[in-house]
């Protein structure tokens, strides 16, 4: 089991959720987050004072999926999210040790879907 | 009116006058601006609230120095029936003192004059509140994607030449609309046919927004104060339009009230049957579509006529916003179209229809036993459309040709509030 970690721009948010749902990964969760990588932050004014390197909004999306999904998920998030400019995000995937489904109690595998 | 003696001057009528410009002006900022404000999406609301705010102050400024000679001044030679001429350019000859001329003596000439009981600046400042909101309406059509220094030349030159013209047809003494007997008692077809018309121009001269096709809807209680603050302002626009603090108000202030709480029930009706369950953002645009139907009737019908007019608004601008549009496709963004043209064309025609002499001596409709109204209302209608149509896109032409309307593709998705602005509407941490 892994977890997909995507940050993506705001604006692609709603490709991405077309893309996975045409990979057939149906179960999202979706952070509003604000940070910034190489694309540094905007400038802001308050009356006529300058403030620089302010914090972009970004949006997080978590995805647990077992293995065969992984890399569907992957291309899916990329496909939806790239435009090939500064700031389109990253993907991190992490390993997912235990998973619990609360309503039920099952474990694992069957718990993720 | 030509054959009444001189009227004096009625200080009741200038308190109320004088009142309702300020109620109007209240109309645009903040009641328009946070009415679509609240509709858009989080990263451009600080555009709409700016483009409306400089719309009160441009328009200000423009309409004092040329804007009220243009539309109310008189008119000269053949181009008279269309627009007016300089005479009062910076307010020269618009009289303090009387309704009339820059004289303290009372002079009345009802060919020359608007409202016999008011200083003919009290009618200018009135006025001017109407020729702010009508550039603020159009707003709503290209929102989410205009360039700031696109939007400043487009207003001014649209106030210039779009809604100038099209207040002196209808209202000026020497208009051409107004010769023809057209009835718009206050804006229906100037404020708010014009600015749908406008917005739809604007529209489909843009395209679409990137990415998304319907309002973001980034705060309906927004919306919400804003569509009160409308109806709040809205008596001003309606029963301040009388000119005087008597009858006429009173009737004015009833049916405005009337329609406007007919259309908001019928508009919650009409998404309770078709899409389930009445929202509030639907409330709020079906109270507003009455109150833009019920304007140019509102001096004109009693409070039959109002009811009809307000239910039936709603029904016909919700099939507008829900069917029509999405079949065609157009990125009318807040609905300025939808809602406004639609609505102020209904409203203009049902006015030849429930006009009745018992209210106002000027104006009698289709069951009224004046059958020839429905058609005049028509003709006015329909001028206007194609005048402003047309014009609308030769302005954006010239816009976009010298400064571009349109916001890059980098800006629009980053939001025009960083880009046009440098400034957000609300903060993340903290």
């Amino acid at each position: 089991m892994k977890l997909v970690i995507a940050i993506v721009q705001p604006y692609k948010l709603e490709d991405v959720k077309q893309e996975l749902y045409a990979a057939n990964v149906n179960l999202i969760t979706v952070f509003e987050v604000v940070g910034h990588g190489r694309q540094v932050g905007v400038d802001e004014y308050y009356r006529g004072v300058k403030e620089t390197g302010n914090l972009l909004r970004k949006v997080q999306i978590e995805i647990a999926v077992n293995e065969d999904f992984v890399e569907p998920t992957i291309k899916a998030i990329i496909k939806g999210a790239r435009t090939g400019k500064i700031g389109d995000g990253k993907i991190f995937v992490l390993d997912l040790p235990r998973c619990i489904r609360i309503r039920t109690g099952e474990e694992g595998s069957k718990a993720i879907g | 009116m030509g054959t009444t003696p001189a009227p004096q001057l009625n200080n009741g009528d200038i308190a109320w006058v004088l009142a309702s410009s300020a109620l109007v002006l209240a109309m645009t900022a903040p009641g328009l601006a946070l009415f679509y404000g609240g509709m858009v999406r989080r990263k451009n609301v600080n555009s709409m609230l700016m483009q409306c705010f400089m719309c009160l102050a441009i328009v200000s400024v423009l309409w004092v120095v040329i804007g009220y000679s243009l539309a109310f001044g008189p008119g000269h030679g053949w181009l008279g029936q269309w627009v007016g001429g300089f005479d009062w350019f910076m307010l020269h000859n618009v009289s303090m003192y009387t309704p009339d001329h820059w004289t303290p003596d009372p002079k009345w000439d009802p060919t020359t004059s608007y409202g016999g009981t008011v200083p003919n600046q009290v009618y200018m400042i009135f006025q001017c509140m109407f020729a702010v909101i009508t550039p603020a309406l159009v707003i709503g059509s290209f929102a989410e994607r205009v360039k700031f220094s696109a939007w400043v030349g487009f207003t001014v030159l649209w106030l210039l030449f779009v809604y100038c013209p099209v207040a002196h047809m209808v209202w000026s003494h020497d208009g051409i609309e107004n010769h023809w007997g057209v009835l718009d008692f206050a804006g229906g077809t100037v404020v708010h046919m014009n600015a749908g018309i406008a917005g739809l121009a604007t529209a489909l001269y843009l395209g679409k927004r990137l990415g998304t096709n319907k309002p973001g809807m980034h705060n309906v209680p927004f919306v919400m104060i804003g569509a009160s603050l409308l109806w709040f302002g809205w008596f001003g626009f309606n029963a301040g339009s009388a000119i005087s603090a008597g009858p006429l108000a009173t009737s004015a202030f009833v049916v405005t009230n009337t329609a406007t709480a007919a259309a908001a029930i019928s508009w919650a009706a009409c998404e309770w049957i078709f899409s389930g369950k009445p929202t509030l953002v639907g409330a709020c645009s079906g109270a507003v579509a009455g109150l833009v139907a019920i304007t140019p009737a509102s001096g004109f019908v009693d409070v039959g006529g109002s009811l009809w007019i307000g239910f039936l608004v709603s029904v016909f601008c919700y099939c507008m916003v829900a069917f029509v549009k999405p079949k065609l496709g157009y990125d009318d963004t807040l609905d300025a179209f939808g809602v406004h043209y639609t609505g102020g064309l209904w409203g203009a025609l049902a006015t030849g229809l429930f006009a009745v002499k018992a209210v106002n001596a000027n104006g009698s409709g289709v069951f009224d036993g004046n059958a020839g109204q429905f058609l005049t209302q028509a003709k006015g209608c329909a001028v206007t459309t194609i005048y402003t149509f047309i014009v609308t896109l030769i302005i954006c032409f010239i816009i976009d040709k010298t400064i571009g309307m349109r916001a890059s593709a980098e800006d629009e998705v980053m939001g025009l509030d960083l880009t046009q602005h440098h400034e957000r509407a609300y903060t993340i941490l903290d």
